[in-house]
This record gives structure tokens, sequence and C-alpha cells, in this order.
């Protein structure tokens, strides 16, 4: 295995692309050299768009494409998602229809999984998938569906067995978002933004080729999904930037980056935009109150402590060290730390934070984090569930005893949603 | 910054984790802390005889093995997991600190190789009745006399007071104000007129006296009325190594009460199964993590000699302050009732956890030190 060695991973690559680099390409005819080429998923098998390299050898290729400038393959949204599923658990069919069109960018996917009857419970859907003649017809709703109303495809949890235990009775298809049975509304959230949708199915139809798995394994390929969601949960910081500099192929890709970024612009305040606190402090002449610094000094040792913990966990990785417990810990101490700034927020803002827009400091910035922070503790796993994940998975504290488990789905207890 | 453990380092720490188990049961510490000095001399000799520990952060050149921060902040991790009852922090840390920065080479080559030995045991007398945690708030008085110095006035909350065979005192000169006049001097633990008396401490695992000074004679230490960099230097140093500690101490804690929650059956089941218990370990495992986090960066800023230290070490104390307290709640309640019996160990660690957070100064002292540091960038 002498041509997987870093150095002649890296030459190879190197060469490939001061070969074939052209910013004035298309962007979708530059993805497409990709997929041919292999190295826009060097990791991905070789007869599906990649080259069949280590995962370790990722950052190598990555690392040529930043120093010579080239776009990688799309790598937004929900579509990654649906293309990493894809390659684990979908038939040749599937793999030939949609990998390629996700890796260029043309497809775009969403995920139907949550329900309004089970957030947190996600095995718990009740949106039903029936075979009548040949074909699956979907009945049911799903919520908190970003990009739902730009969406191609949705990856789509159902249930197709109530007979059996809940996990048992779930299937996975792929469903085509362009159908007459499919209605999409965006869901105004109490920051009054709208950065997610419902997604309302009525006699939606699923052709026999678009289950993913096989029946009743519905539970298996959705994990896969959510595995690769946590893995890159802080993509959007990543791949928020674009390049600033000429070509038809950059231009394209701004683009692509501004329409999917634009339902997250608040996603900042969310977090309680601690890059203000200092500035705030002085704006607002309270740097000087002793009740204000004790409280943006707890705010600061949080905020420190956790992004010094975080690069504990990464050096342990990085040295081939088992990650420890602190690699669980992030997002519960991003809630804490969300929270706690919110708080330092309204001491040093006082009565203005009751304001919102232009009568709002900051053009209402202020009370638009006052109103957005509750996201952060709930998005992307509550806090009490990430509290049983440590608990279960890092300190191997016993699960609780369960209803849901053991009996047939339509006798377990459950929302009634109208 | 370079802020990770070497493998020597890893090993170095389970080497000294397995050791300090095997010798500092807590059997032994129920034993020495009902003792009036709170350590054995020949126990705690032969221990370090075994592996050097005093030696670690004294410089090669004074007998010892020249390590940074980094590795005496290992030990002293794993002496707060193991509540070692031993001179180790007065000595090392305090003492050896404030000779390391204050004293001139003759200082160093007189003090520091039988510290590093472990023959003598020595002590940093600063703080007074008021228990001001700084330099400028110094009355006792130095006036020359001699070759040396006569010491008048008293100094309160010092370790291991009452068994030092040396005292390094910082005083002022006679008339002088604030940080100026201040120096550093070395006094020996049985001198004519130096009073010792043990206070009656919370934490029976750390032995305080108060000491009155009635013309005791004394050697100056390092520069005459110099005294007050080196020693904000050293109470720096000191408060990493104590977060250090205190990250020691909340982790012991944490894993007792988590073990115990894996054994206690109530309600026909494990009480670790409950969701209450495992929310609570979460959020203890959450505040131990990124306490030790904290503790760890300092140690290494210090060992980069980072400018921000100030800050940093406030940073890791105050949050050592507000973990290692609210590990030892939880723990005490995790337990229920026994938790709260003598027989069980939890409050050893309690009590050392309360004598901790107020030592060398609380949360709300060093969060404030802290914006003091950092508010001028802003």
């Amino acid at each position: 295995m002498s041509d997987t060695t870093e150095s002649t991973v890296r030459a190879e690559c190197r060469a490939w692309l001061e070969a074939n680099w052209d910013p004035n390409l298309g962007l979708v005819e530059w993805r497409n050299k990709l997929a041919d080429s292999g190295w826009g998923n060097p990791h991905w098998p070789k007869e599906w768009h990649g080259r069949g390299l280590p995962v370790g050898m990722v950052a190598v290729c990555e690392e040529e494409f930043k120093r010579i400038g080239a776009i990688g393959v799309a790598k937004v949204g929900i579509r990654v998602l649906a293309a990493a599923t894809i390659l684990a658990h979908g038939s040749d069919y599937q793999k030939e229809k949609f990998l390629r069109r996700s890796l260029t960018g043309e497809d775009a996917w969403c995920q139907l999984f949550s329900e309004p009857g089970s957030g947190s419970d996600a095995a718990g859907a009740v949106t039903r998938a029936d075979l009548k003649g040949n074909q699956w017809i979907v009945n049911g709703q799903k919520v908190w569906t970003s990009g739902a109303h730009k969406a191609d495809y949705g990856l789509l949890l159902a249930r197709t067995d109530w007979d059996v235990p809940k996990h048992a009775g779930l299937s996975y298809f792929i469903i085509d978002m362009h159908q007459p049975g499919i209605v999409v509304q965006p869901l105004k959230q109490m920051n009054g933004h709208a950065t997610f949708n419902q997604v309302f199915m009525t006699d939606a139809v699923v052709p026999p080729e678009n289950l993913m798995g096989r029946v009743g394994q519905g539970w298996a390929v959705t994990t896969t999904t959510l595995m690769h969601e946590r893995r890159g949960a802080d993509g959007l910081r990543t791949w928020a930037m674009g390049s600033d500099k000429p070509g038809r192929a950059y231009d394209e890709e701004r683009e692509e980056i501004t329409v999917s970024l634009a339902p997250y612009k608040w996603y900042p305040n969310r977090a309680g935009r601690l890059d203000l606190i200092m500035q705030r402090a002085v704006e607002t002449g309270t740097a000087d109150d002793p009740v204000v610094r004790q409280e943006i000094a707890k705010l600061l040792i949080m905020s420190k402590s956790a992004e010094w913990t975080a690069r504990r966990a990464r050096t342990a990785q990085e040295q081939g060290r088992p990650q420890g417990p602190e690699g669980s810990l992030g997002k519960l101490a991003s809630s804490h730390i969300a929270r706690a700034a919110a708080r330092v927020h309204t001491l040093m803002t006082g009565a203005n934070a009751l304001l919102t827009a232009e009568d709002g400091d900051l053009n209402g910035t202020i009370a638009e984090i006052l109103v957005s922070v509750p996201a952060g503790s709930i998005a992307g796993g509550t806090d009490e569930i990430q509290r049983n994940i440590i608990s279960e998975r890092v300190l191997e504290m016993p699960k609780e005893p369960r209803e849901d488990t053991g009996r047939p789905f339509r006798d377990v207890p459950r929302n009634i949603v109208n | 910054m370079k802020f990770s453990f070497s493998p020597e380092q890893h090993e170095f720490r389970s080497n000294l984790r397995r050791f300090l188990a095997d010798r500092s049961p807590t059997k032994e510490v129920r034993r020495l802390m009902d003792t009036d000095a709170g350590w054995e001399r020949d126990a705690w000799q032969k221990l370090n005889a075994e592996l050097g520990l005093t030696a670690v952060r004294i410089p090669e050149e004074y007998g010892g093995h020249g390590f940074g921060f980094g590795e005496h902040c290992i030990v002293l991790e794993e002496m707060g997991r193991a509540l070692l009852c031993a001179p180790y922090f007065a000595t090392t840390v305090l003492a050896a600190g404030a000779i390391l920065n204050a004293g001139t080479r003759a200082d160093k080559s007189d003090l520091l190789p039988g510290i590093a030995e472990g023959d003598t045991i020595a002590t940093l007398a600063s703080t007074e009745d008021n228990g001001k945690w700084d330099a400028a708030s110094t009355t006792l008085t130095a006036t020359p006399a001699g070759d040396g110095y006569k010491l008048n006035g008293h100094k309160s909350y010092v370790v291991d007071g009452c068994t030092a065979d040396i005292v390094i005192v910082l005083g002022r000169a006679p008339g002088s104000t604030g940080e100026n006049g201040l120096s550093f001097f070395v006094v020996q633990g049985d001198a004519a007129g130096l009073t010792r008396r043990a206070l009656k401490t919370m934490d029976p695992t750390r032995k305080m006296a108060r000491l009155t000074f009635d013309n005791v004679d004394a050697k100056l230490l390092g520069e005459a009325g110099a005294a007050a960099e080196p020693f904000a230097k050293t109470m720096h140093e000191a408060t990493v190594c104590l977060a250090n500690e205190m990250a020691g101490g909340a982790e012991r804690l944490r894993e007792d009460a988590l073990a115990y929650a894996k054994l206690r059956v109530q309600f026909g089941r494990q009480i670790a199964s409950f969701q209450s218990m495992k929310h609570k370990q979460a959020d203890m495992l959450l505040d131990v993590e990124m306490t030790k986090s904290a503790a760890y960066y300092a140690a290494a800023a210090l060992d980069d000699g980072d400018a921000d230290i100030a800050a940093t070490a406030s940073l890791a104390k105050a949050s050592a302050c507000e973990t290692y307290l609210q590990t030892a709640i939880h723990a005490i309640q995790i337990h229920g009732g026994i938790g709260f019996t003598w027989d069980n160990d939890t409050h050893l660690w309690f009590k050392r956890a309360k004598s901790s957070e107020i030592f060398l100064g609380d949360a709300h002292y060093h969060r404030e030190q802290m914006m003091r540091h950092w508010g001028a960038a802003a």
C-alpha cells in the first residue's frame, strides 16, 4: 500500500489539482470532474466517486485544495447526510441515481424524521407508509425540517408495521418532494424567524425502489444519518466562508452559500453573542459595576474552560489516545454559556433590552439574543438527552426501565396530535 | 501554547496515583488528621524519598529534578485526589516558590537543596489576622539589626506553621505603606521570640497556625524592599497549583459518588438508574472536566511565561472553587444520610473543598482579579 502514504497522496492530489483546477469552470462542471476523479471524496469507494483512501487522508487532500484555492464537492446541508447514508445502506440503483448529484450540489435534500409527537424520541414516529399495489403511500406530518421548501428529495422515516415493537416497525425511504401530496409550510419561531418547515404528507407516493435498506430496518439506517449529523454538528461555521477571488466557480459557490445560510442568520444570537460582551460593558457604562463584573467573569470562565476542554479532546484524538469524557460535554456547555450570556446582556442593557428593531440597542440585536437563546438547549438534542447520553455512555449508568419497547407499537402510549 | 500531557507525564501520573492510593488510603488520612502536626516526619520523608516529590520543580543546580509546573501540578492533583497529609504545598509551592522568585543565588544554594532532599520543611507566612491574600495588607515590621533584622508583629492562616523548620515571612520596613518597603525574611522555626499556636481549623487535613513575632531574629531573603513583585508571582503560581490540587479532589469525589450510586439500591433499583441521579452526575462531570481544563491550561501558561497569567491563574482558581464545593455538595446528597456521618469519607473532601475555596482567595475575589486584568483590554 505504498500509494497511500501521506506524501504520495499529497503529491498525487496536488498534481491532479494543478492539472485540472480552473476557477472559470461552472461549479457543476468542476464538481463532476471531482466525482469522476474521486478527489472530491477521496475516502469514498473507487466505484462511487471516491479513491478508496483511508479517512485520515481526507485532511491531507483538503489542505491541497486549500493551498491551490480549489472548491470542493457540495458540503452544504442535508445532502451530505443523504450521501453518507446512501453510501452506507443504499442500493446500486440509489447510489447511481443520487450520489453524483449530491456531490455536484444539483439536488437539494431535507430530513423528515422529527414529528410533532416525537422530538427527542424520533423512533416514536407515527407517519405511516402503506404498500398499496406497487407503491408506498405516505400519510403524516413532519416538523423542524430545514430546507424542505427548496428540497428535491427527503430522507423519510415512516412506520410500516404497527404490530411489532417500536424500533422494528420503521422503514426508511427517499421521497420526491415535488409532488402534489406534499405541502411545505414555514414554521415561525418565537424569535420571529422561520428557519424550519412543517411538511404535510397526504397520500404522497414513494416508488418501491426508493426504500433504503429493508422493510423494518429504518431505525438502523436513521442511526447512520444521525451519527453523521452529530459528527458534522459544527459544520455551519466551517463552510460559511467561501472565497472572495474572481472566477465563475467562485461566483457560483458564493451564491450557493448565501442562499443556504440565509435561514441561519440569527444563529450567532442563539449562542449568546459572547463577542459583544466587553464592548457592551463599555457602551452601557456598566464596566465598573461590581455585579456586572462578577457575572462577566463567570461567563468568561465558562467559555474559556469549554474552549480548553474541546482542545484537550482534540489533542487526545490527535495523539491517538481514546477520547476522554471531555469530548461529550461541548453541547451541554454551550447551552450553559448561551444562557449565561443572555443574563449578562440583560443585566448590562437594562430597560433597552425590552425594545426590538430600530428602537433597541444594536438595531434590536440584544432583544433578539434574549428570545433566541432558548433554542440552543433544545436543537440538536436537548440538554436532558445530552445528560442521558453522558451518564449512560460515558459514566456507564444504567438506562431507566422503559414502557415503550417489548410490545406492539400500537399498544404504546403516545401523543395525540391534531 | 502546547497544552496536553506527554506519554511520560501520563505514566508519571498513573504511577503516582497507584502509589498514593497505596500509601494514603483514607484510614491513613484519618490517622494523621487526628495528630497535632497533621503529618509525620518519618512517614513523609520515607514516602518522599521513594519518588523525590519535593525535588520535582527545584532546578537541578540546587539539587532538584528541574521539571516545570506541568509535572508539579500533576503531583498536586494526585495529592488532592488522595488527600495526602503532608507538608508538600507549604514547602514546595509556597516557600520554595518565594525562594525561587525572590532569593539570590546564595539564598537558593542555602535553602533549596534541603527542600529538594525532603529534609527541610518550610512554609510562607504572608497573611495576617485580617485574612487578606495581598502583599499591601502586610503590617508585620522588620527593623535592621546588626547583620540581620528583628521582626515584630503577627501572621495567621500559616499552613503547617507549627511544624515548619523554616518560615519565609513577608514583612515591611517601619513606616512604609502599600507595596513599598516589603521584603521576604527567613526565620528558623525554633527562633527565640517566635510563638506558634495551632489554629482550630474546620479542615483537619490542612493545619494552620498563628505566629507572633517578638523581636525575632531574621535573615533577609533576596533584595530589601523589593518583595511585592516576587510575592505576586508566587501567589499566581500557588493559585494555579491549588487549583490543580482542587481538581484532583473534585474528581475523586465525583468518582466515589458515582460508584456509590451504582451500588446503592432503593425502590428495587440501583439509584444510578434514576434520571435525577444521572443528570446530577452528568453535571458533575461537566463541572469537573471544565475545571481540569482550566487548571491544566493555567499550569501550561506558567511554564510558557504567559503574560496573561494573573488572569488565567485567577480563572482556574475561581473555577476550582465553584466546582470542588458544588461537587462535594452533590456527593453528600447522592450518598444521602450516610454521607453526613463521620464514618463516611465524603466529609473529608467536603472540608478540603471548603477550606480550599477560601484559601488564597475565594471565587469572588479571583473573578474580580480576572476582570482587573482583562477589563483593561476591553
